[in-house]
């Protein structure tokens, strides 16, 4: 099976600014693939390489094996959702949707009866004959996913679509977005720094930072093996230790926190006693407790705590150098009672202990 | 503190003195071009007997052939310096950062600061070094080269406010560069270009001193013709005429405004 999208050693340079260094991954057919990271990162610059927006600097991209740099992006059979929506102020719904078709001469009864059926598609009946300027943003933005599919694109890019909209339009959509793409079968690429939409929607997950790819993966392998500390700090909330190799087991290594403790993590890659690193643990995965629980556990004092509705974060005092940020769902009314300056015991869930060699 | 311009003092006075300079003029003109009478000073009752003069009394022939040379002119001079200042346009915000860009800019904007006389007298110097005939065409080739820079300033205004991504939303749907231009930039861009065009055609409609220079003997505009009755004394019809260039004027100016308010309603908007 070929790649939808191949990048080979893919570089960008801006005058003295390096966009990217070097990034190389394939995409698969069919998949929901997303770009995530902070601003800055390269993510955009890399959607608009595939685009044809840009040019690279060095590098290769390839298309369902199909080499298309140099290809102007009307030449080339992707289609852009913009950030913006960009949708043409001076046209309709309608004429929005039929501009690539038009543009592709198809034939004028199958352009009526494509533009009928993504109309259909986004729920956007009754809305054809107005033009943007009189649409809400959520409705903007279905035109702009019914008018960059109309074409049949062999690959989607999508530049942060949802930034613009609120709250709950933006969860409706991720569905949507979702079902479209399990709908048609395109290959979606997918820009955002919004790791709980990418959490939510993708099948895989490329983490970017600095121009480069710091991890690619399933979400689930995203958040529960993070490749580095800026993955494992990026993507949900963490709390992030310093620790040094204290003794090697396979993967299991134990480590030394500030204060003398020991703690039994997963190690990343292969680690060696006496290394130095960063332990990752993520505050669901604590328990809290007043008295100490069978195995492994730190004994702390507890700080201030934040209620959340759902669950409430504590903030356990272990020693001079080191707290803890816990989460505990309130699942029961009574749920801890647990105050301020109280002696806790805060254990780690069996095997939740990340350890990242630096 | 706010400023509030209705409460600043001598604001009301100032107002009037300026608006007294500016429109009084005007006002006797429209005025007088009712009079009865062949004195210009003296009311001797209404009568529209001077606009009939101008389209039948003894100078009409001339004024009709300078109307028509003159409407002639500024509709091909605007025509082509719209689409040379659009070209323009188009190179100078979309073209990327080049070097000499500000200079190029200064270059096209010049026309608008050097003082008319010396472009005229300059004009005139080229065309007869070069031998080109002075006549209708060396006024045209004049208007042309004076418009663009006034045709300019309003369309890359508006191709400046126009977002990048709707190029490259039609290039992604498979326009190539013309069809691109020619469905949703000249589109967008139409209000902009409406009034650059429309700008040209008054300031071309309205030149005098360039024209003065280049034309030749026996070929009047509308300014020229004016300018030359008015130097054998002013006649009531020269009033009449005026009056009847002034409605033109402000039709025109009428219709930009609301063509640049269809343009507004045009803009997206992001919602909610």
């Amino acid at each position: 099976m070929t790649a939808a999208i191949s990048l080979r050693d893919v570089r960008k340079t801006f005058g003295d600014f390096t966009a990217l260094k070097a990034v190389s991954f394939d995409i698969a057919d069919n998949e929901f693939f997303t770009l995530l990271g902070p601003s800055g990162c390269g993510k955009t610059t890399l959607l608009r390489l595939i685009a044809g927006f840009e040019g690279t600097t060095g590098g290769t991209i390839h298309l369902y094996g199909q080499e298309i740099e140099g290809l102007p992006p009307d030449r080339r059979p992707v289609n852009t959702v913009f950030q913006n929506y960009a949708l043409f102020p001076h046209m309709t719904v309608q004429e929005n949707i039929a501009f690539g078709l038009q543009m592709l001469k198809w034939p004028r009864a199958d352009i009526a009866a494509r533009v009928a059926e993504m109309v259909a598609m986004v729920r956007l009946g009754d809305f054809v004959h107005r033009k943007p300027a009189q649409m809400s943003g959520g409705q903007q933005q279905r035109v702009a996913l019914a008018r960059a599919m109309a074409p049949r694109p062999k690959v989607l890019l999508l530049d942060e679509p949802l930034s613009a909209l609120d709250l709950k339009l933006r969860q409706e959509m991720r569905s949507e977005l979702k079902r479209l793409q399990r709908e048609t079968g395109i290959t979606f690429i997918f820009v955002t720094h919004d790791q709980e939409e990418a959490l939510s929607m993708s099948d895989r997950i490329a983490v970017m930072s600095a121009g480069e790819v710091q991890q690619i993966g399933r979400p689930s392998e995203i958040y529960e093996h993070p490749a580095n500390r800026f993955v494992a700090d990026f993507i949900g909330e963490t709390n992030l230790i310093d620790a040094t190799v204290e003794a090697v087991e396979g993967q299991i290594v134990t480590c030394r926190l500030p204060d003398g403790e020991t703690v039994h993590a997963l190690a990343n890659r292969a680690a060696s006693k006496g290394q130095s690193g960063t332990l990752s643990i993520r505050p669901e995965r604590l328990t809290i407790t007043r008295d100490p629980p069978p195995g492994e556990s730190l004994k702390g004092v507890l700080g201030a705590s934040t209620y959340l509705g759902t669950d409430t974060h504590y903030e356990v005092r272990l020693g001079p150098n080191l707290s803890l940020t816990a989460r505990m769902q309130n699942a029961e009314d009574a749920a801890l009672r647990l105050d301020e300056g109280d002696p806790v015991h805060v254990s780690i869930v069996a095997g939740a202990a990340r350890f990242l060699v630096t | 503190m706010t400023f509030d311009v209705r409460r600043y003092r001598g604001f009301f006075g100032l107002t009037m003195l300026c608006l007294f300079i500016l429109y009084v003029p005007l006002l006797v003109v429209m005025v007088y071009s009712f009079n009865d009478s062949r004195s210009i000073t003296n009311w001797e009752g209404v009568s529209l007997r001077w606009y009939v003069d101008v389209f039948t009394g003894p100078e009409s022939e001339k004024f009709k052939q300078a109307a028509w040379n003159s409407l002639t002119i500024a509709l091909s001079a605007a025509i082509v310096s719209t689409t040379i200042a659009t070209a323009a346009a188009i190179g100078m915000v979309r073209g990327g950062a080049f070097r000499g860009k500000s200079a190029t800019f200064a270059l096209i904007s010049l026309p608008i600061m050097v003082p008319e006389i010396v472009t005229a007298v300059a004009t005139l110097i080229f065309f007869s070094t070069i031998a080109f005939p002075l006549g209708t065409l060396s006024i045209l080739v004049a208007h042309i080269v004076f418009c663009i820079p006034f045709a300019y300033l309003p369309i890359s205004a508006r191709l400046q406010g126009i977002e990048a991504s709707y190029e490259e939303a039609a290039q992604d749907l498979y326009a190539g560069r013309w069809a691109t231009f020619r469905h949703v930039l000249f589109p967008i861009m139409g209000p902009g270009i409406m009034s650059g065009f429309l700008l040209a055609f008054i300031i071309s409609l309205d030149d005098f001193i360039i024209t003065n220079f280049v034309k030749g003997a026996g070929v009047e505009t509308l300014p020229t013709a004016i300018f030359g009755s008015v130097k054998q004394g002013i006649q009531p019809n020269i009033m009449a005429l005026s009056t009847l260039l002034l409605l033109f004027s402000i039709a025109l100016v009428t219709l930009s405004y609301f063509i640049g308010k269809r343009g507004e309603a045009l803009q997206p908007d992001r919602g909610d």
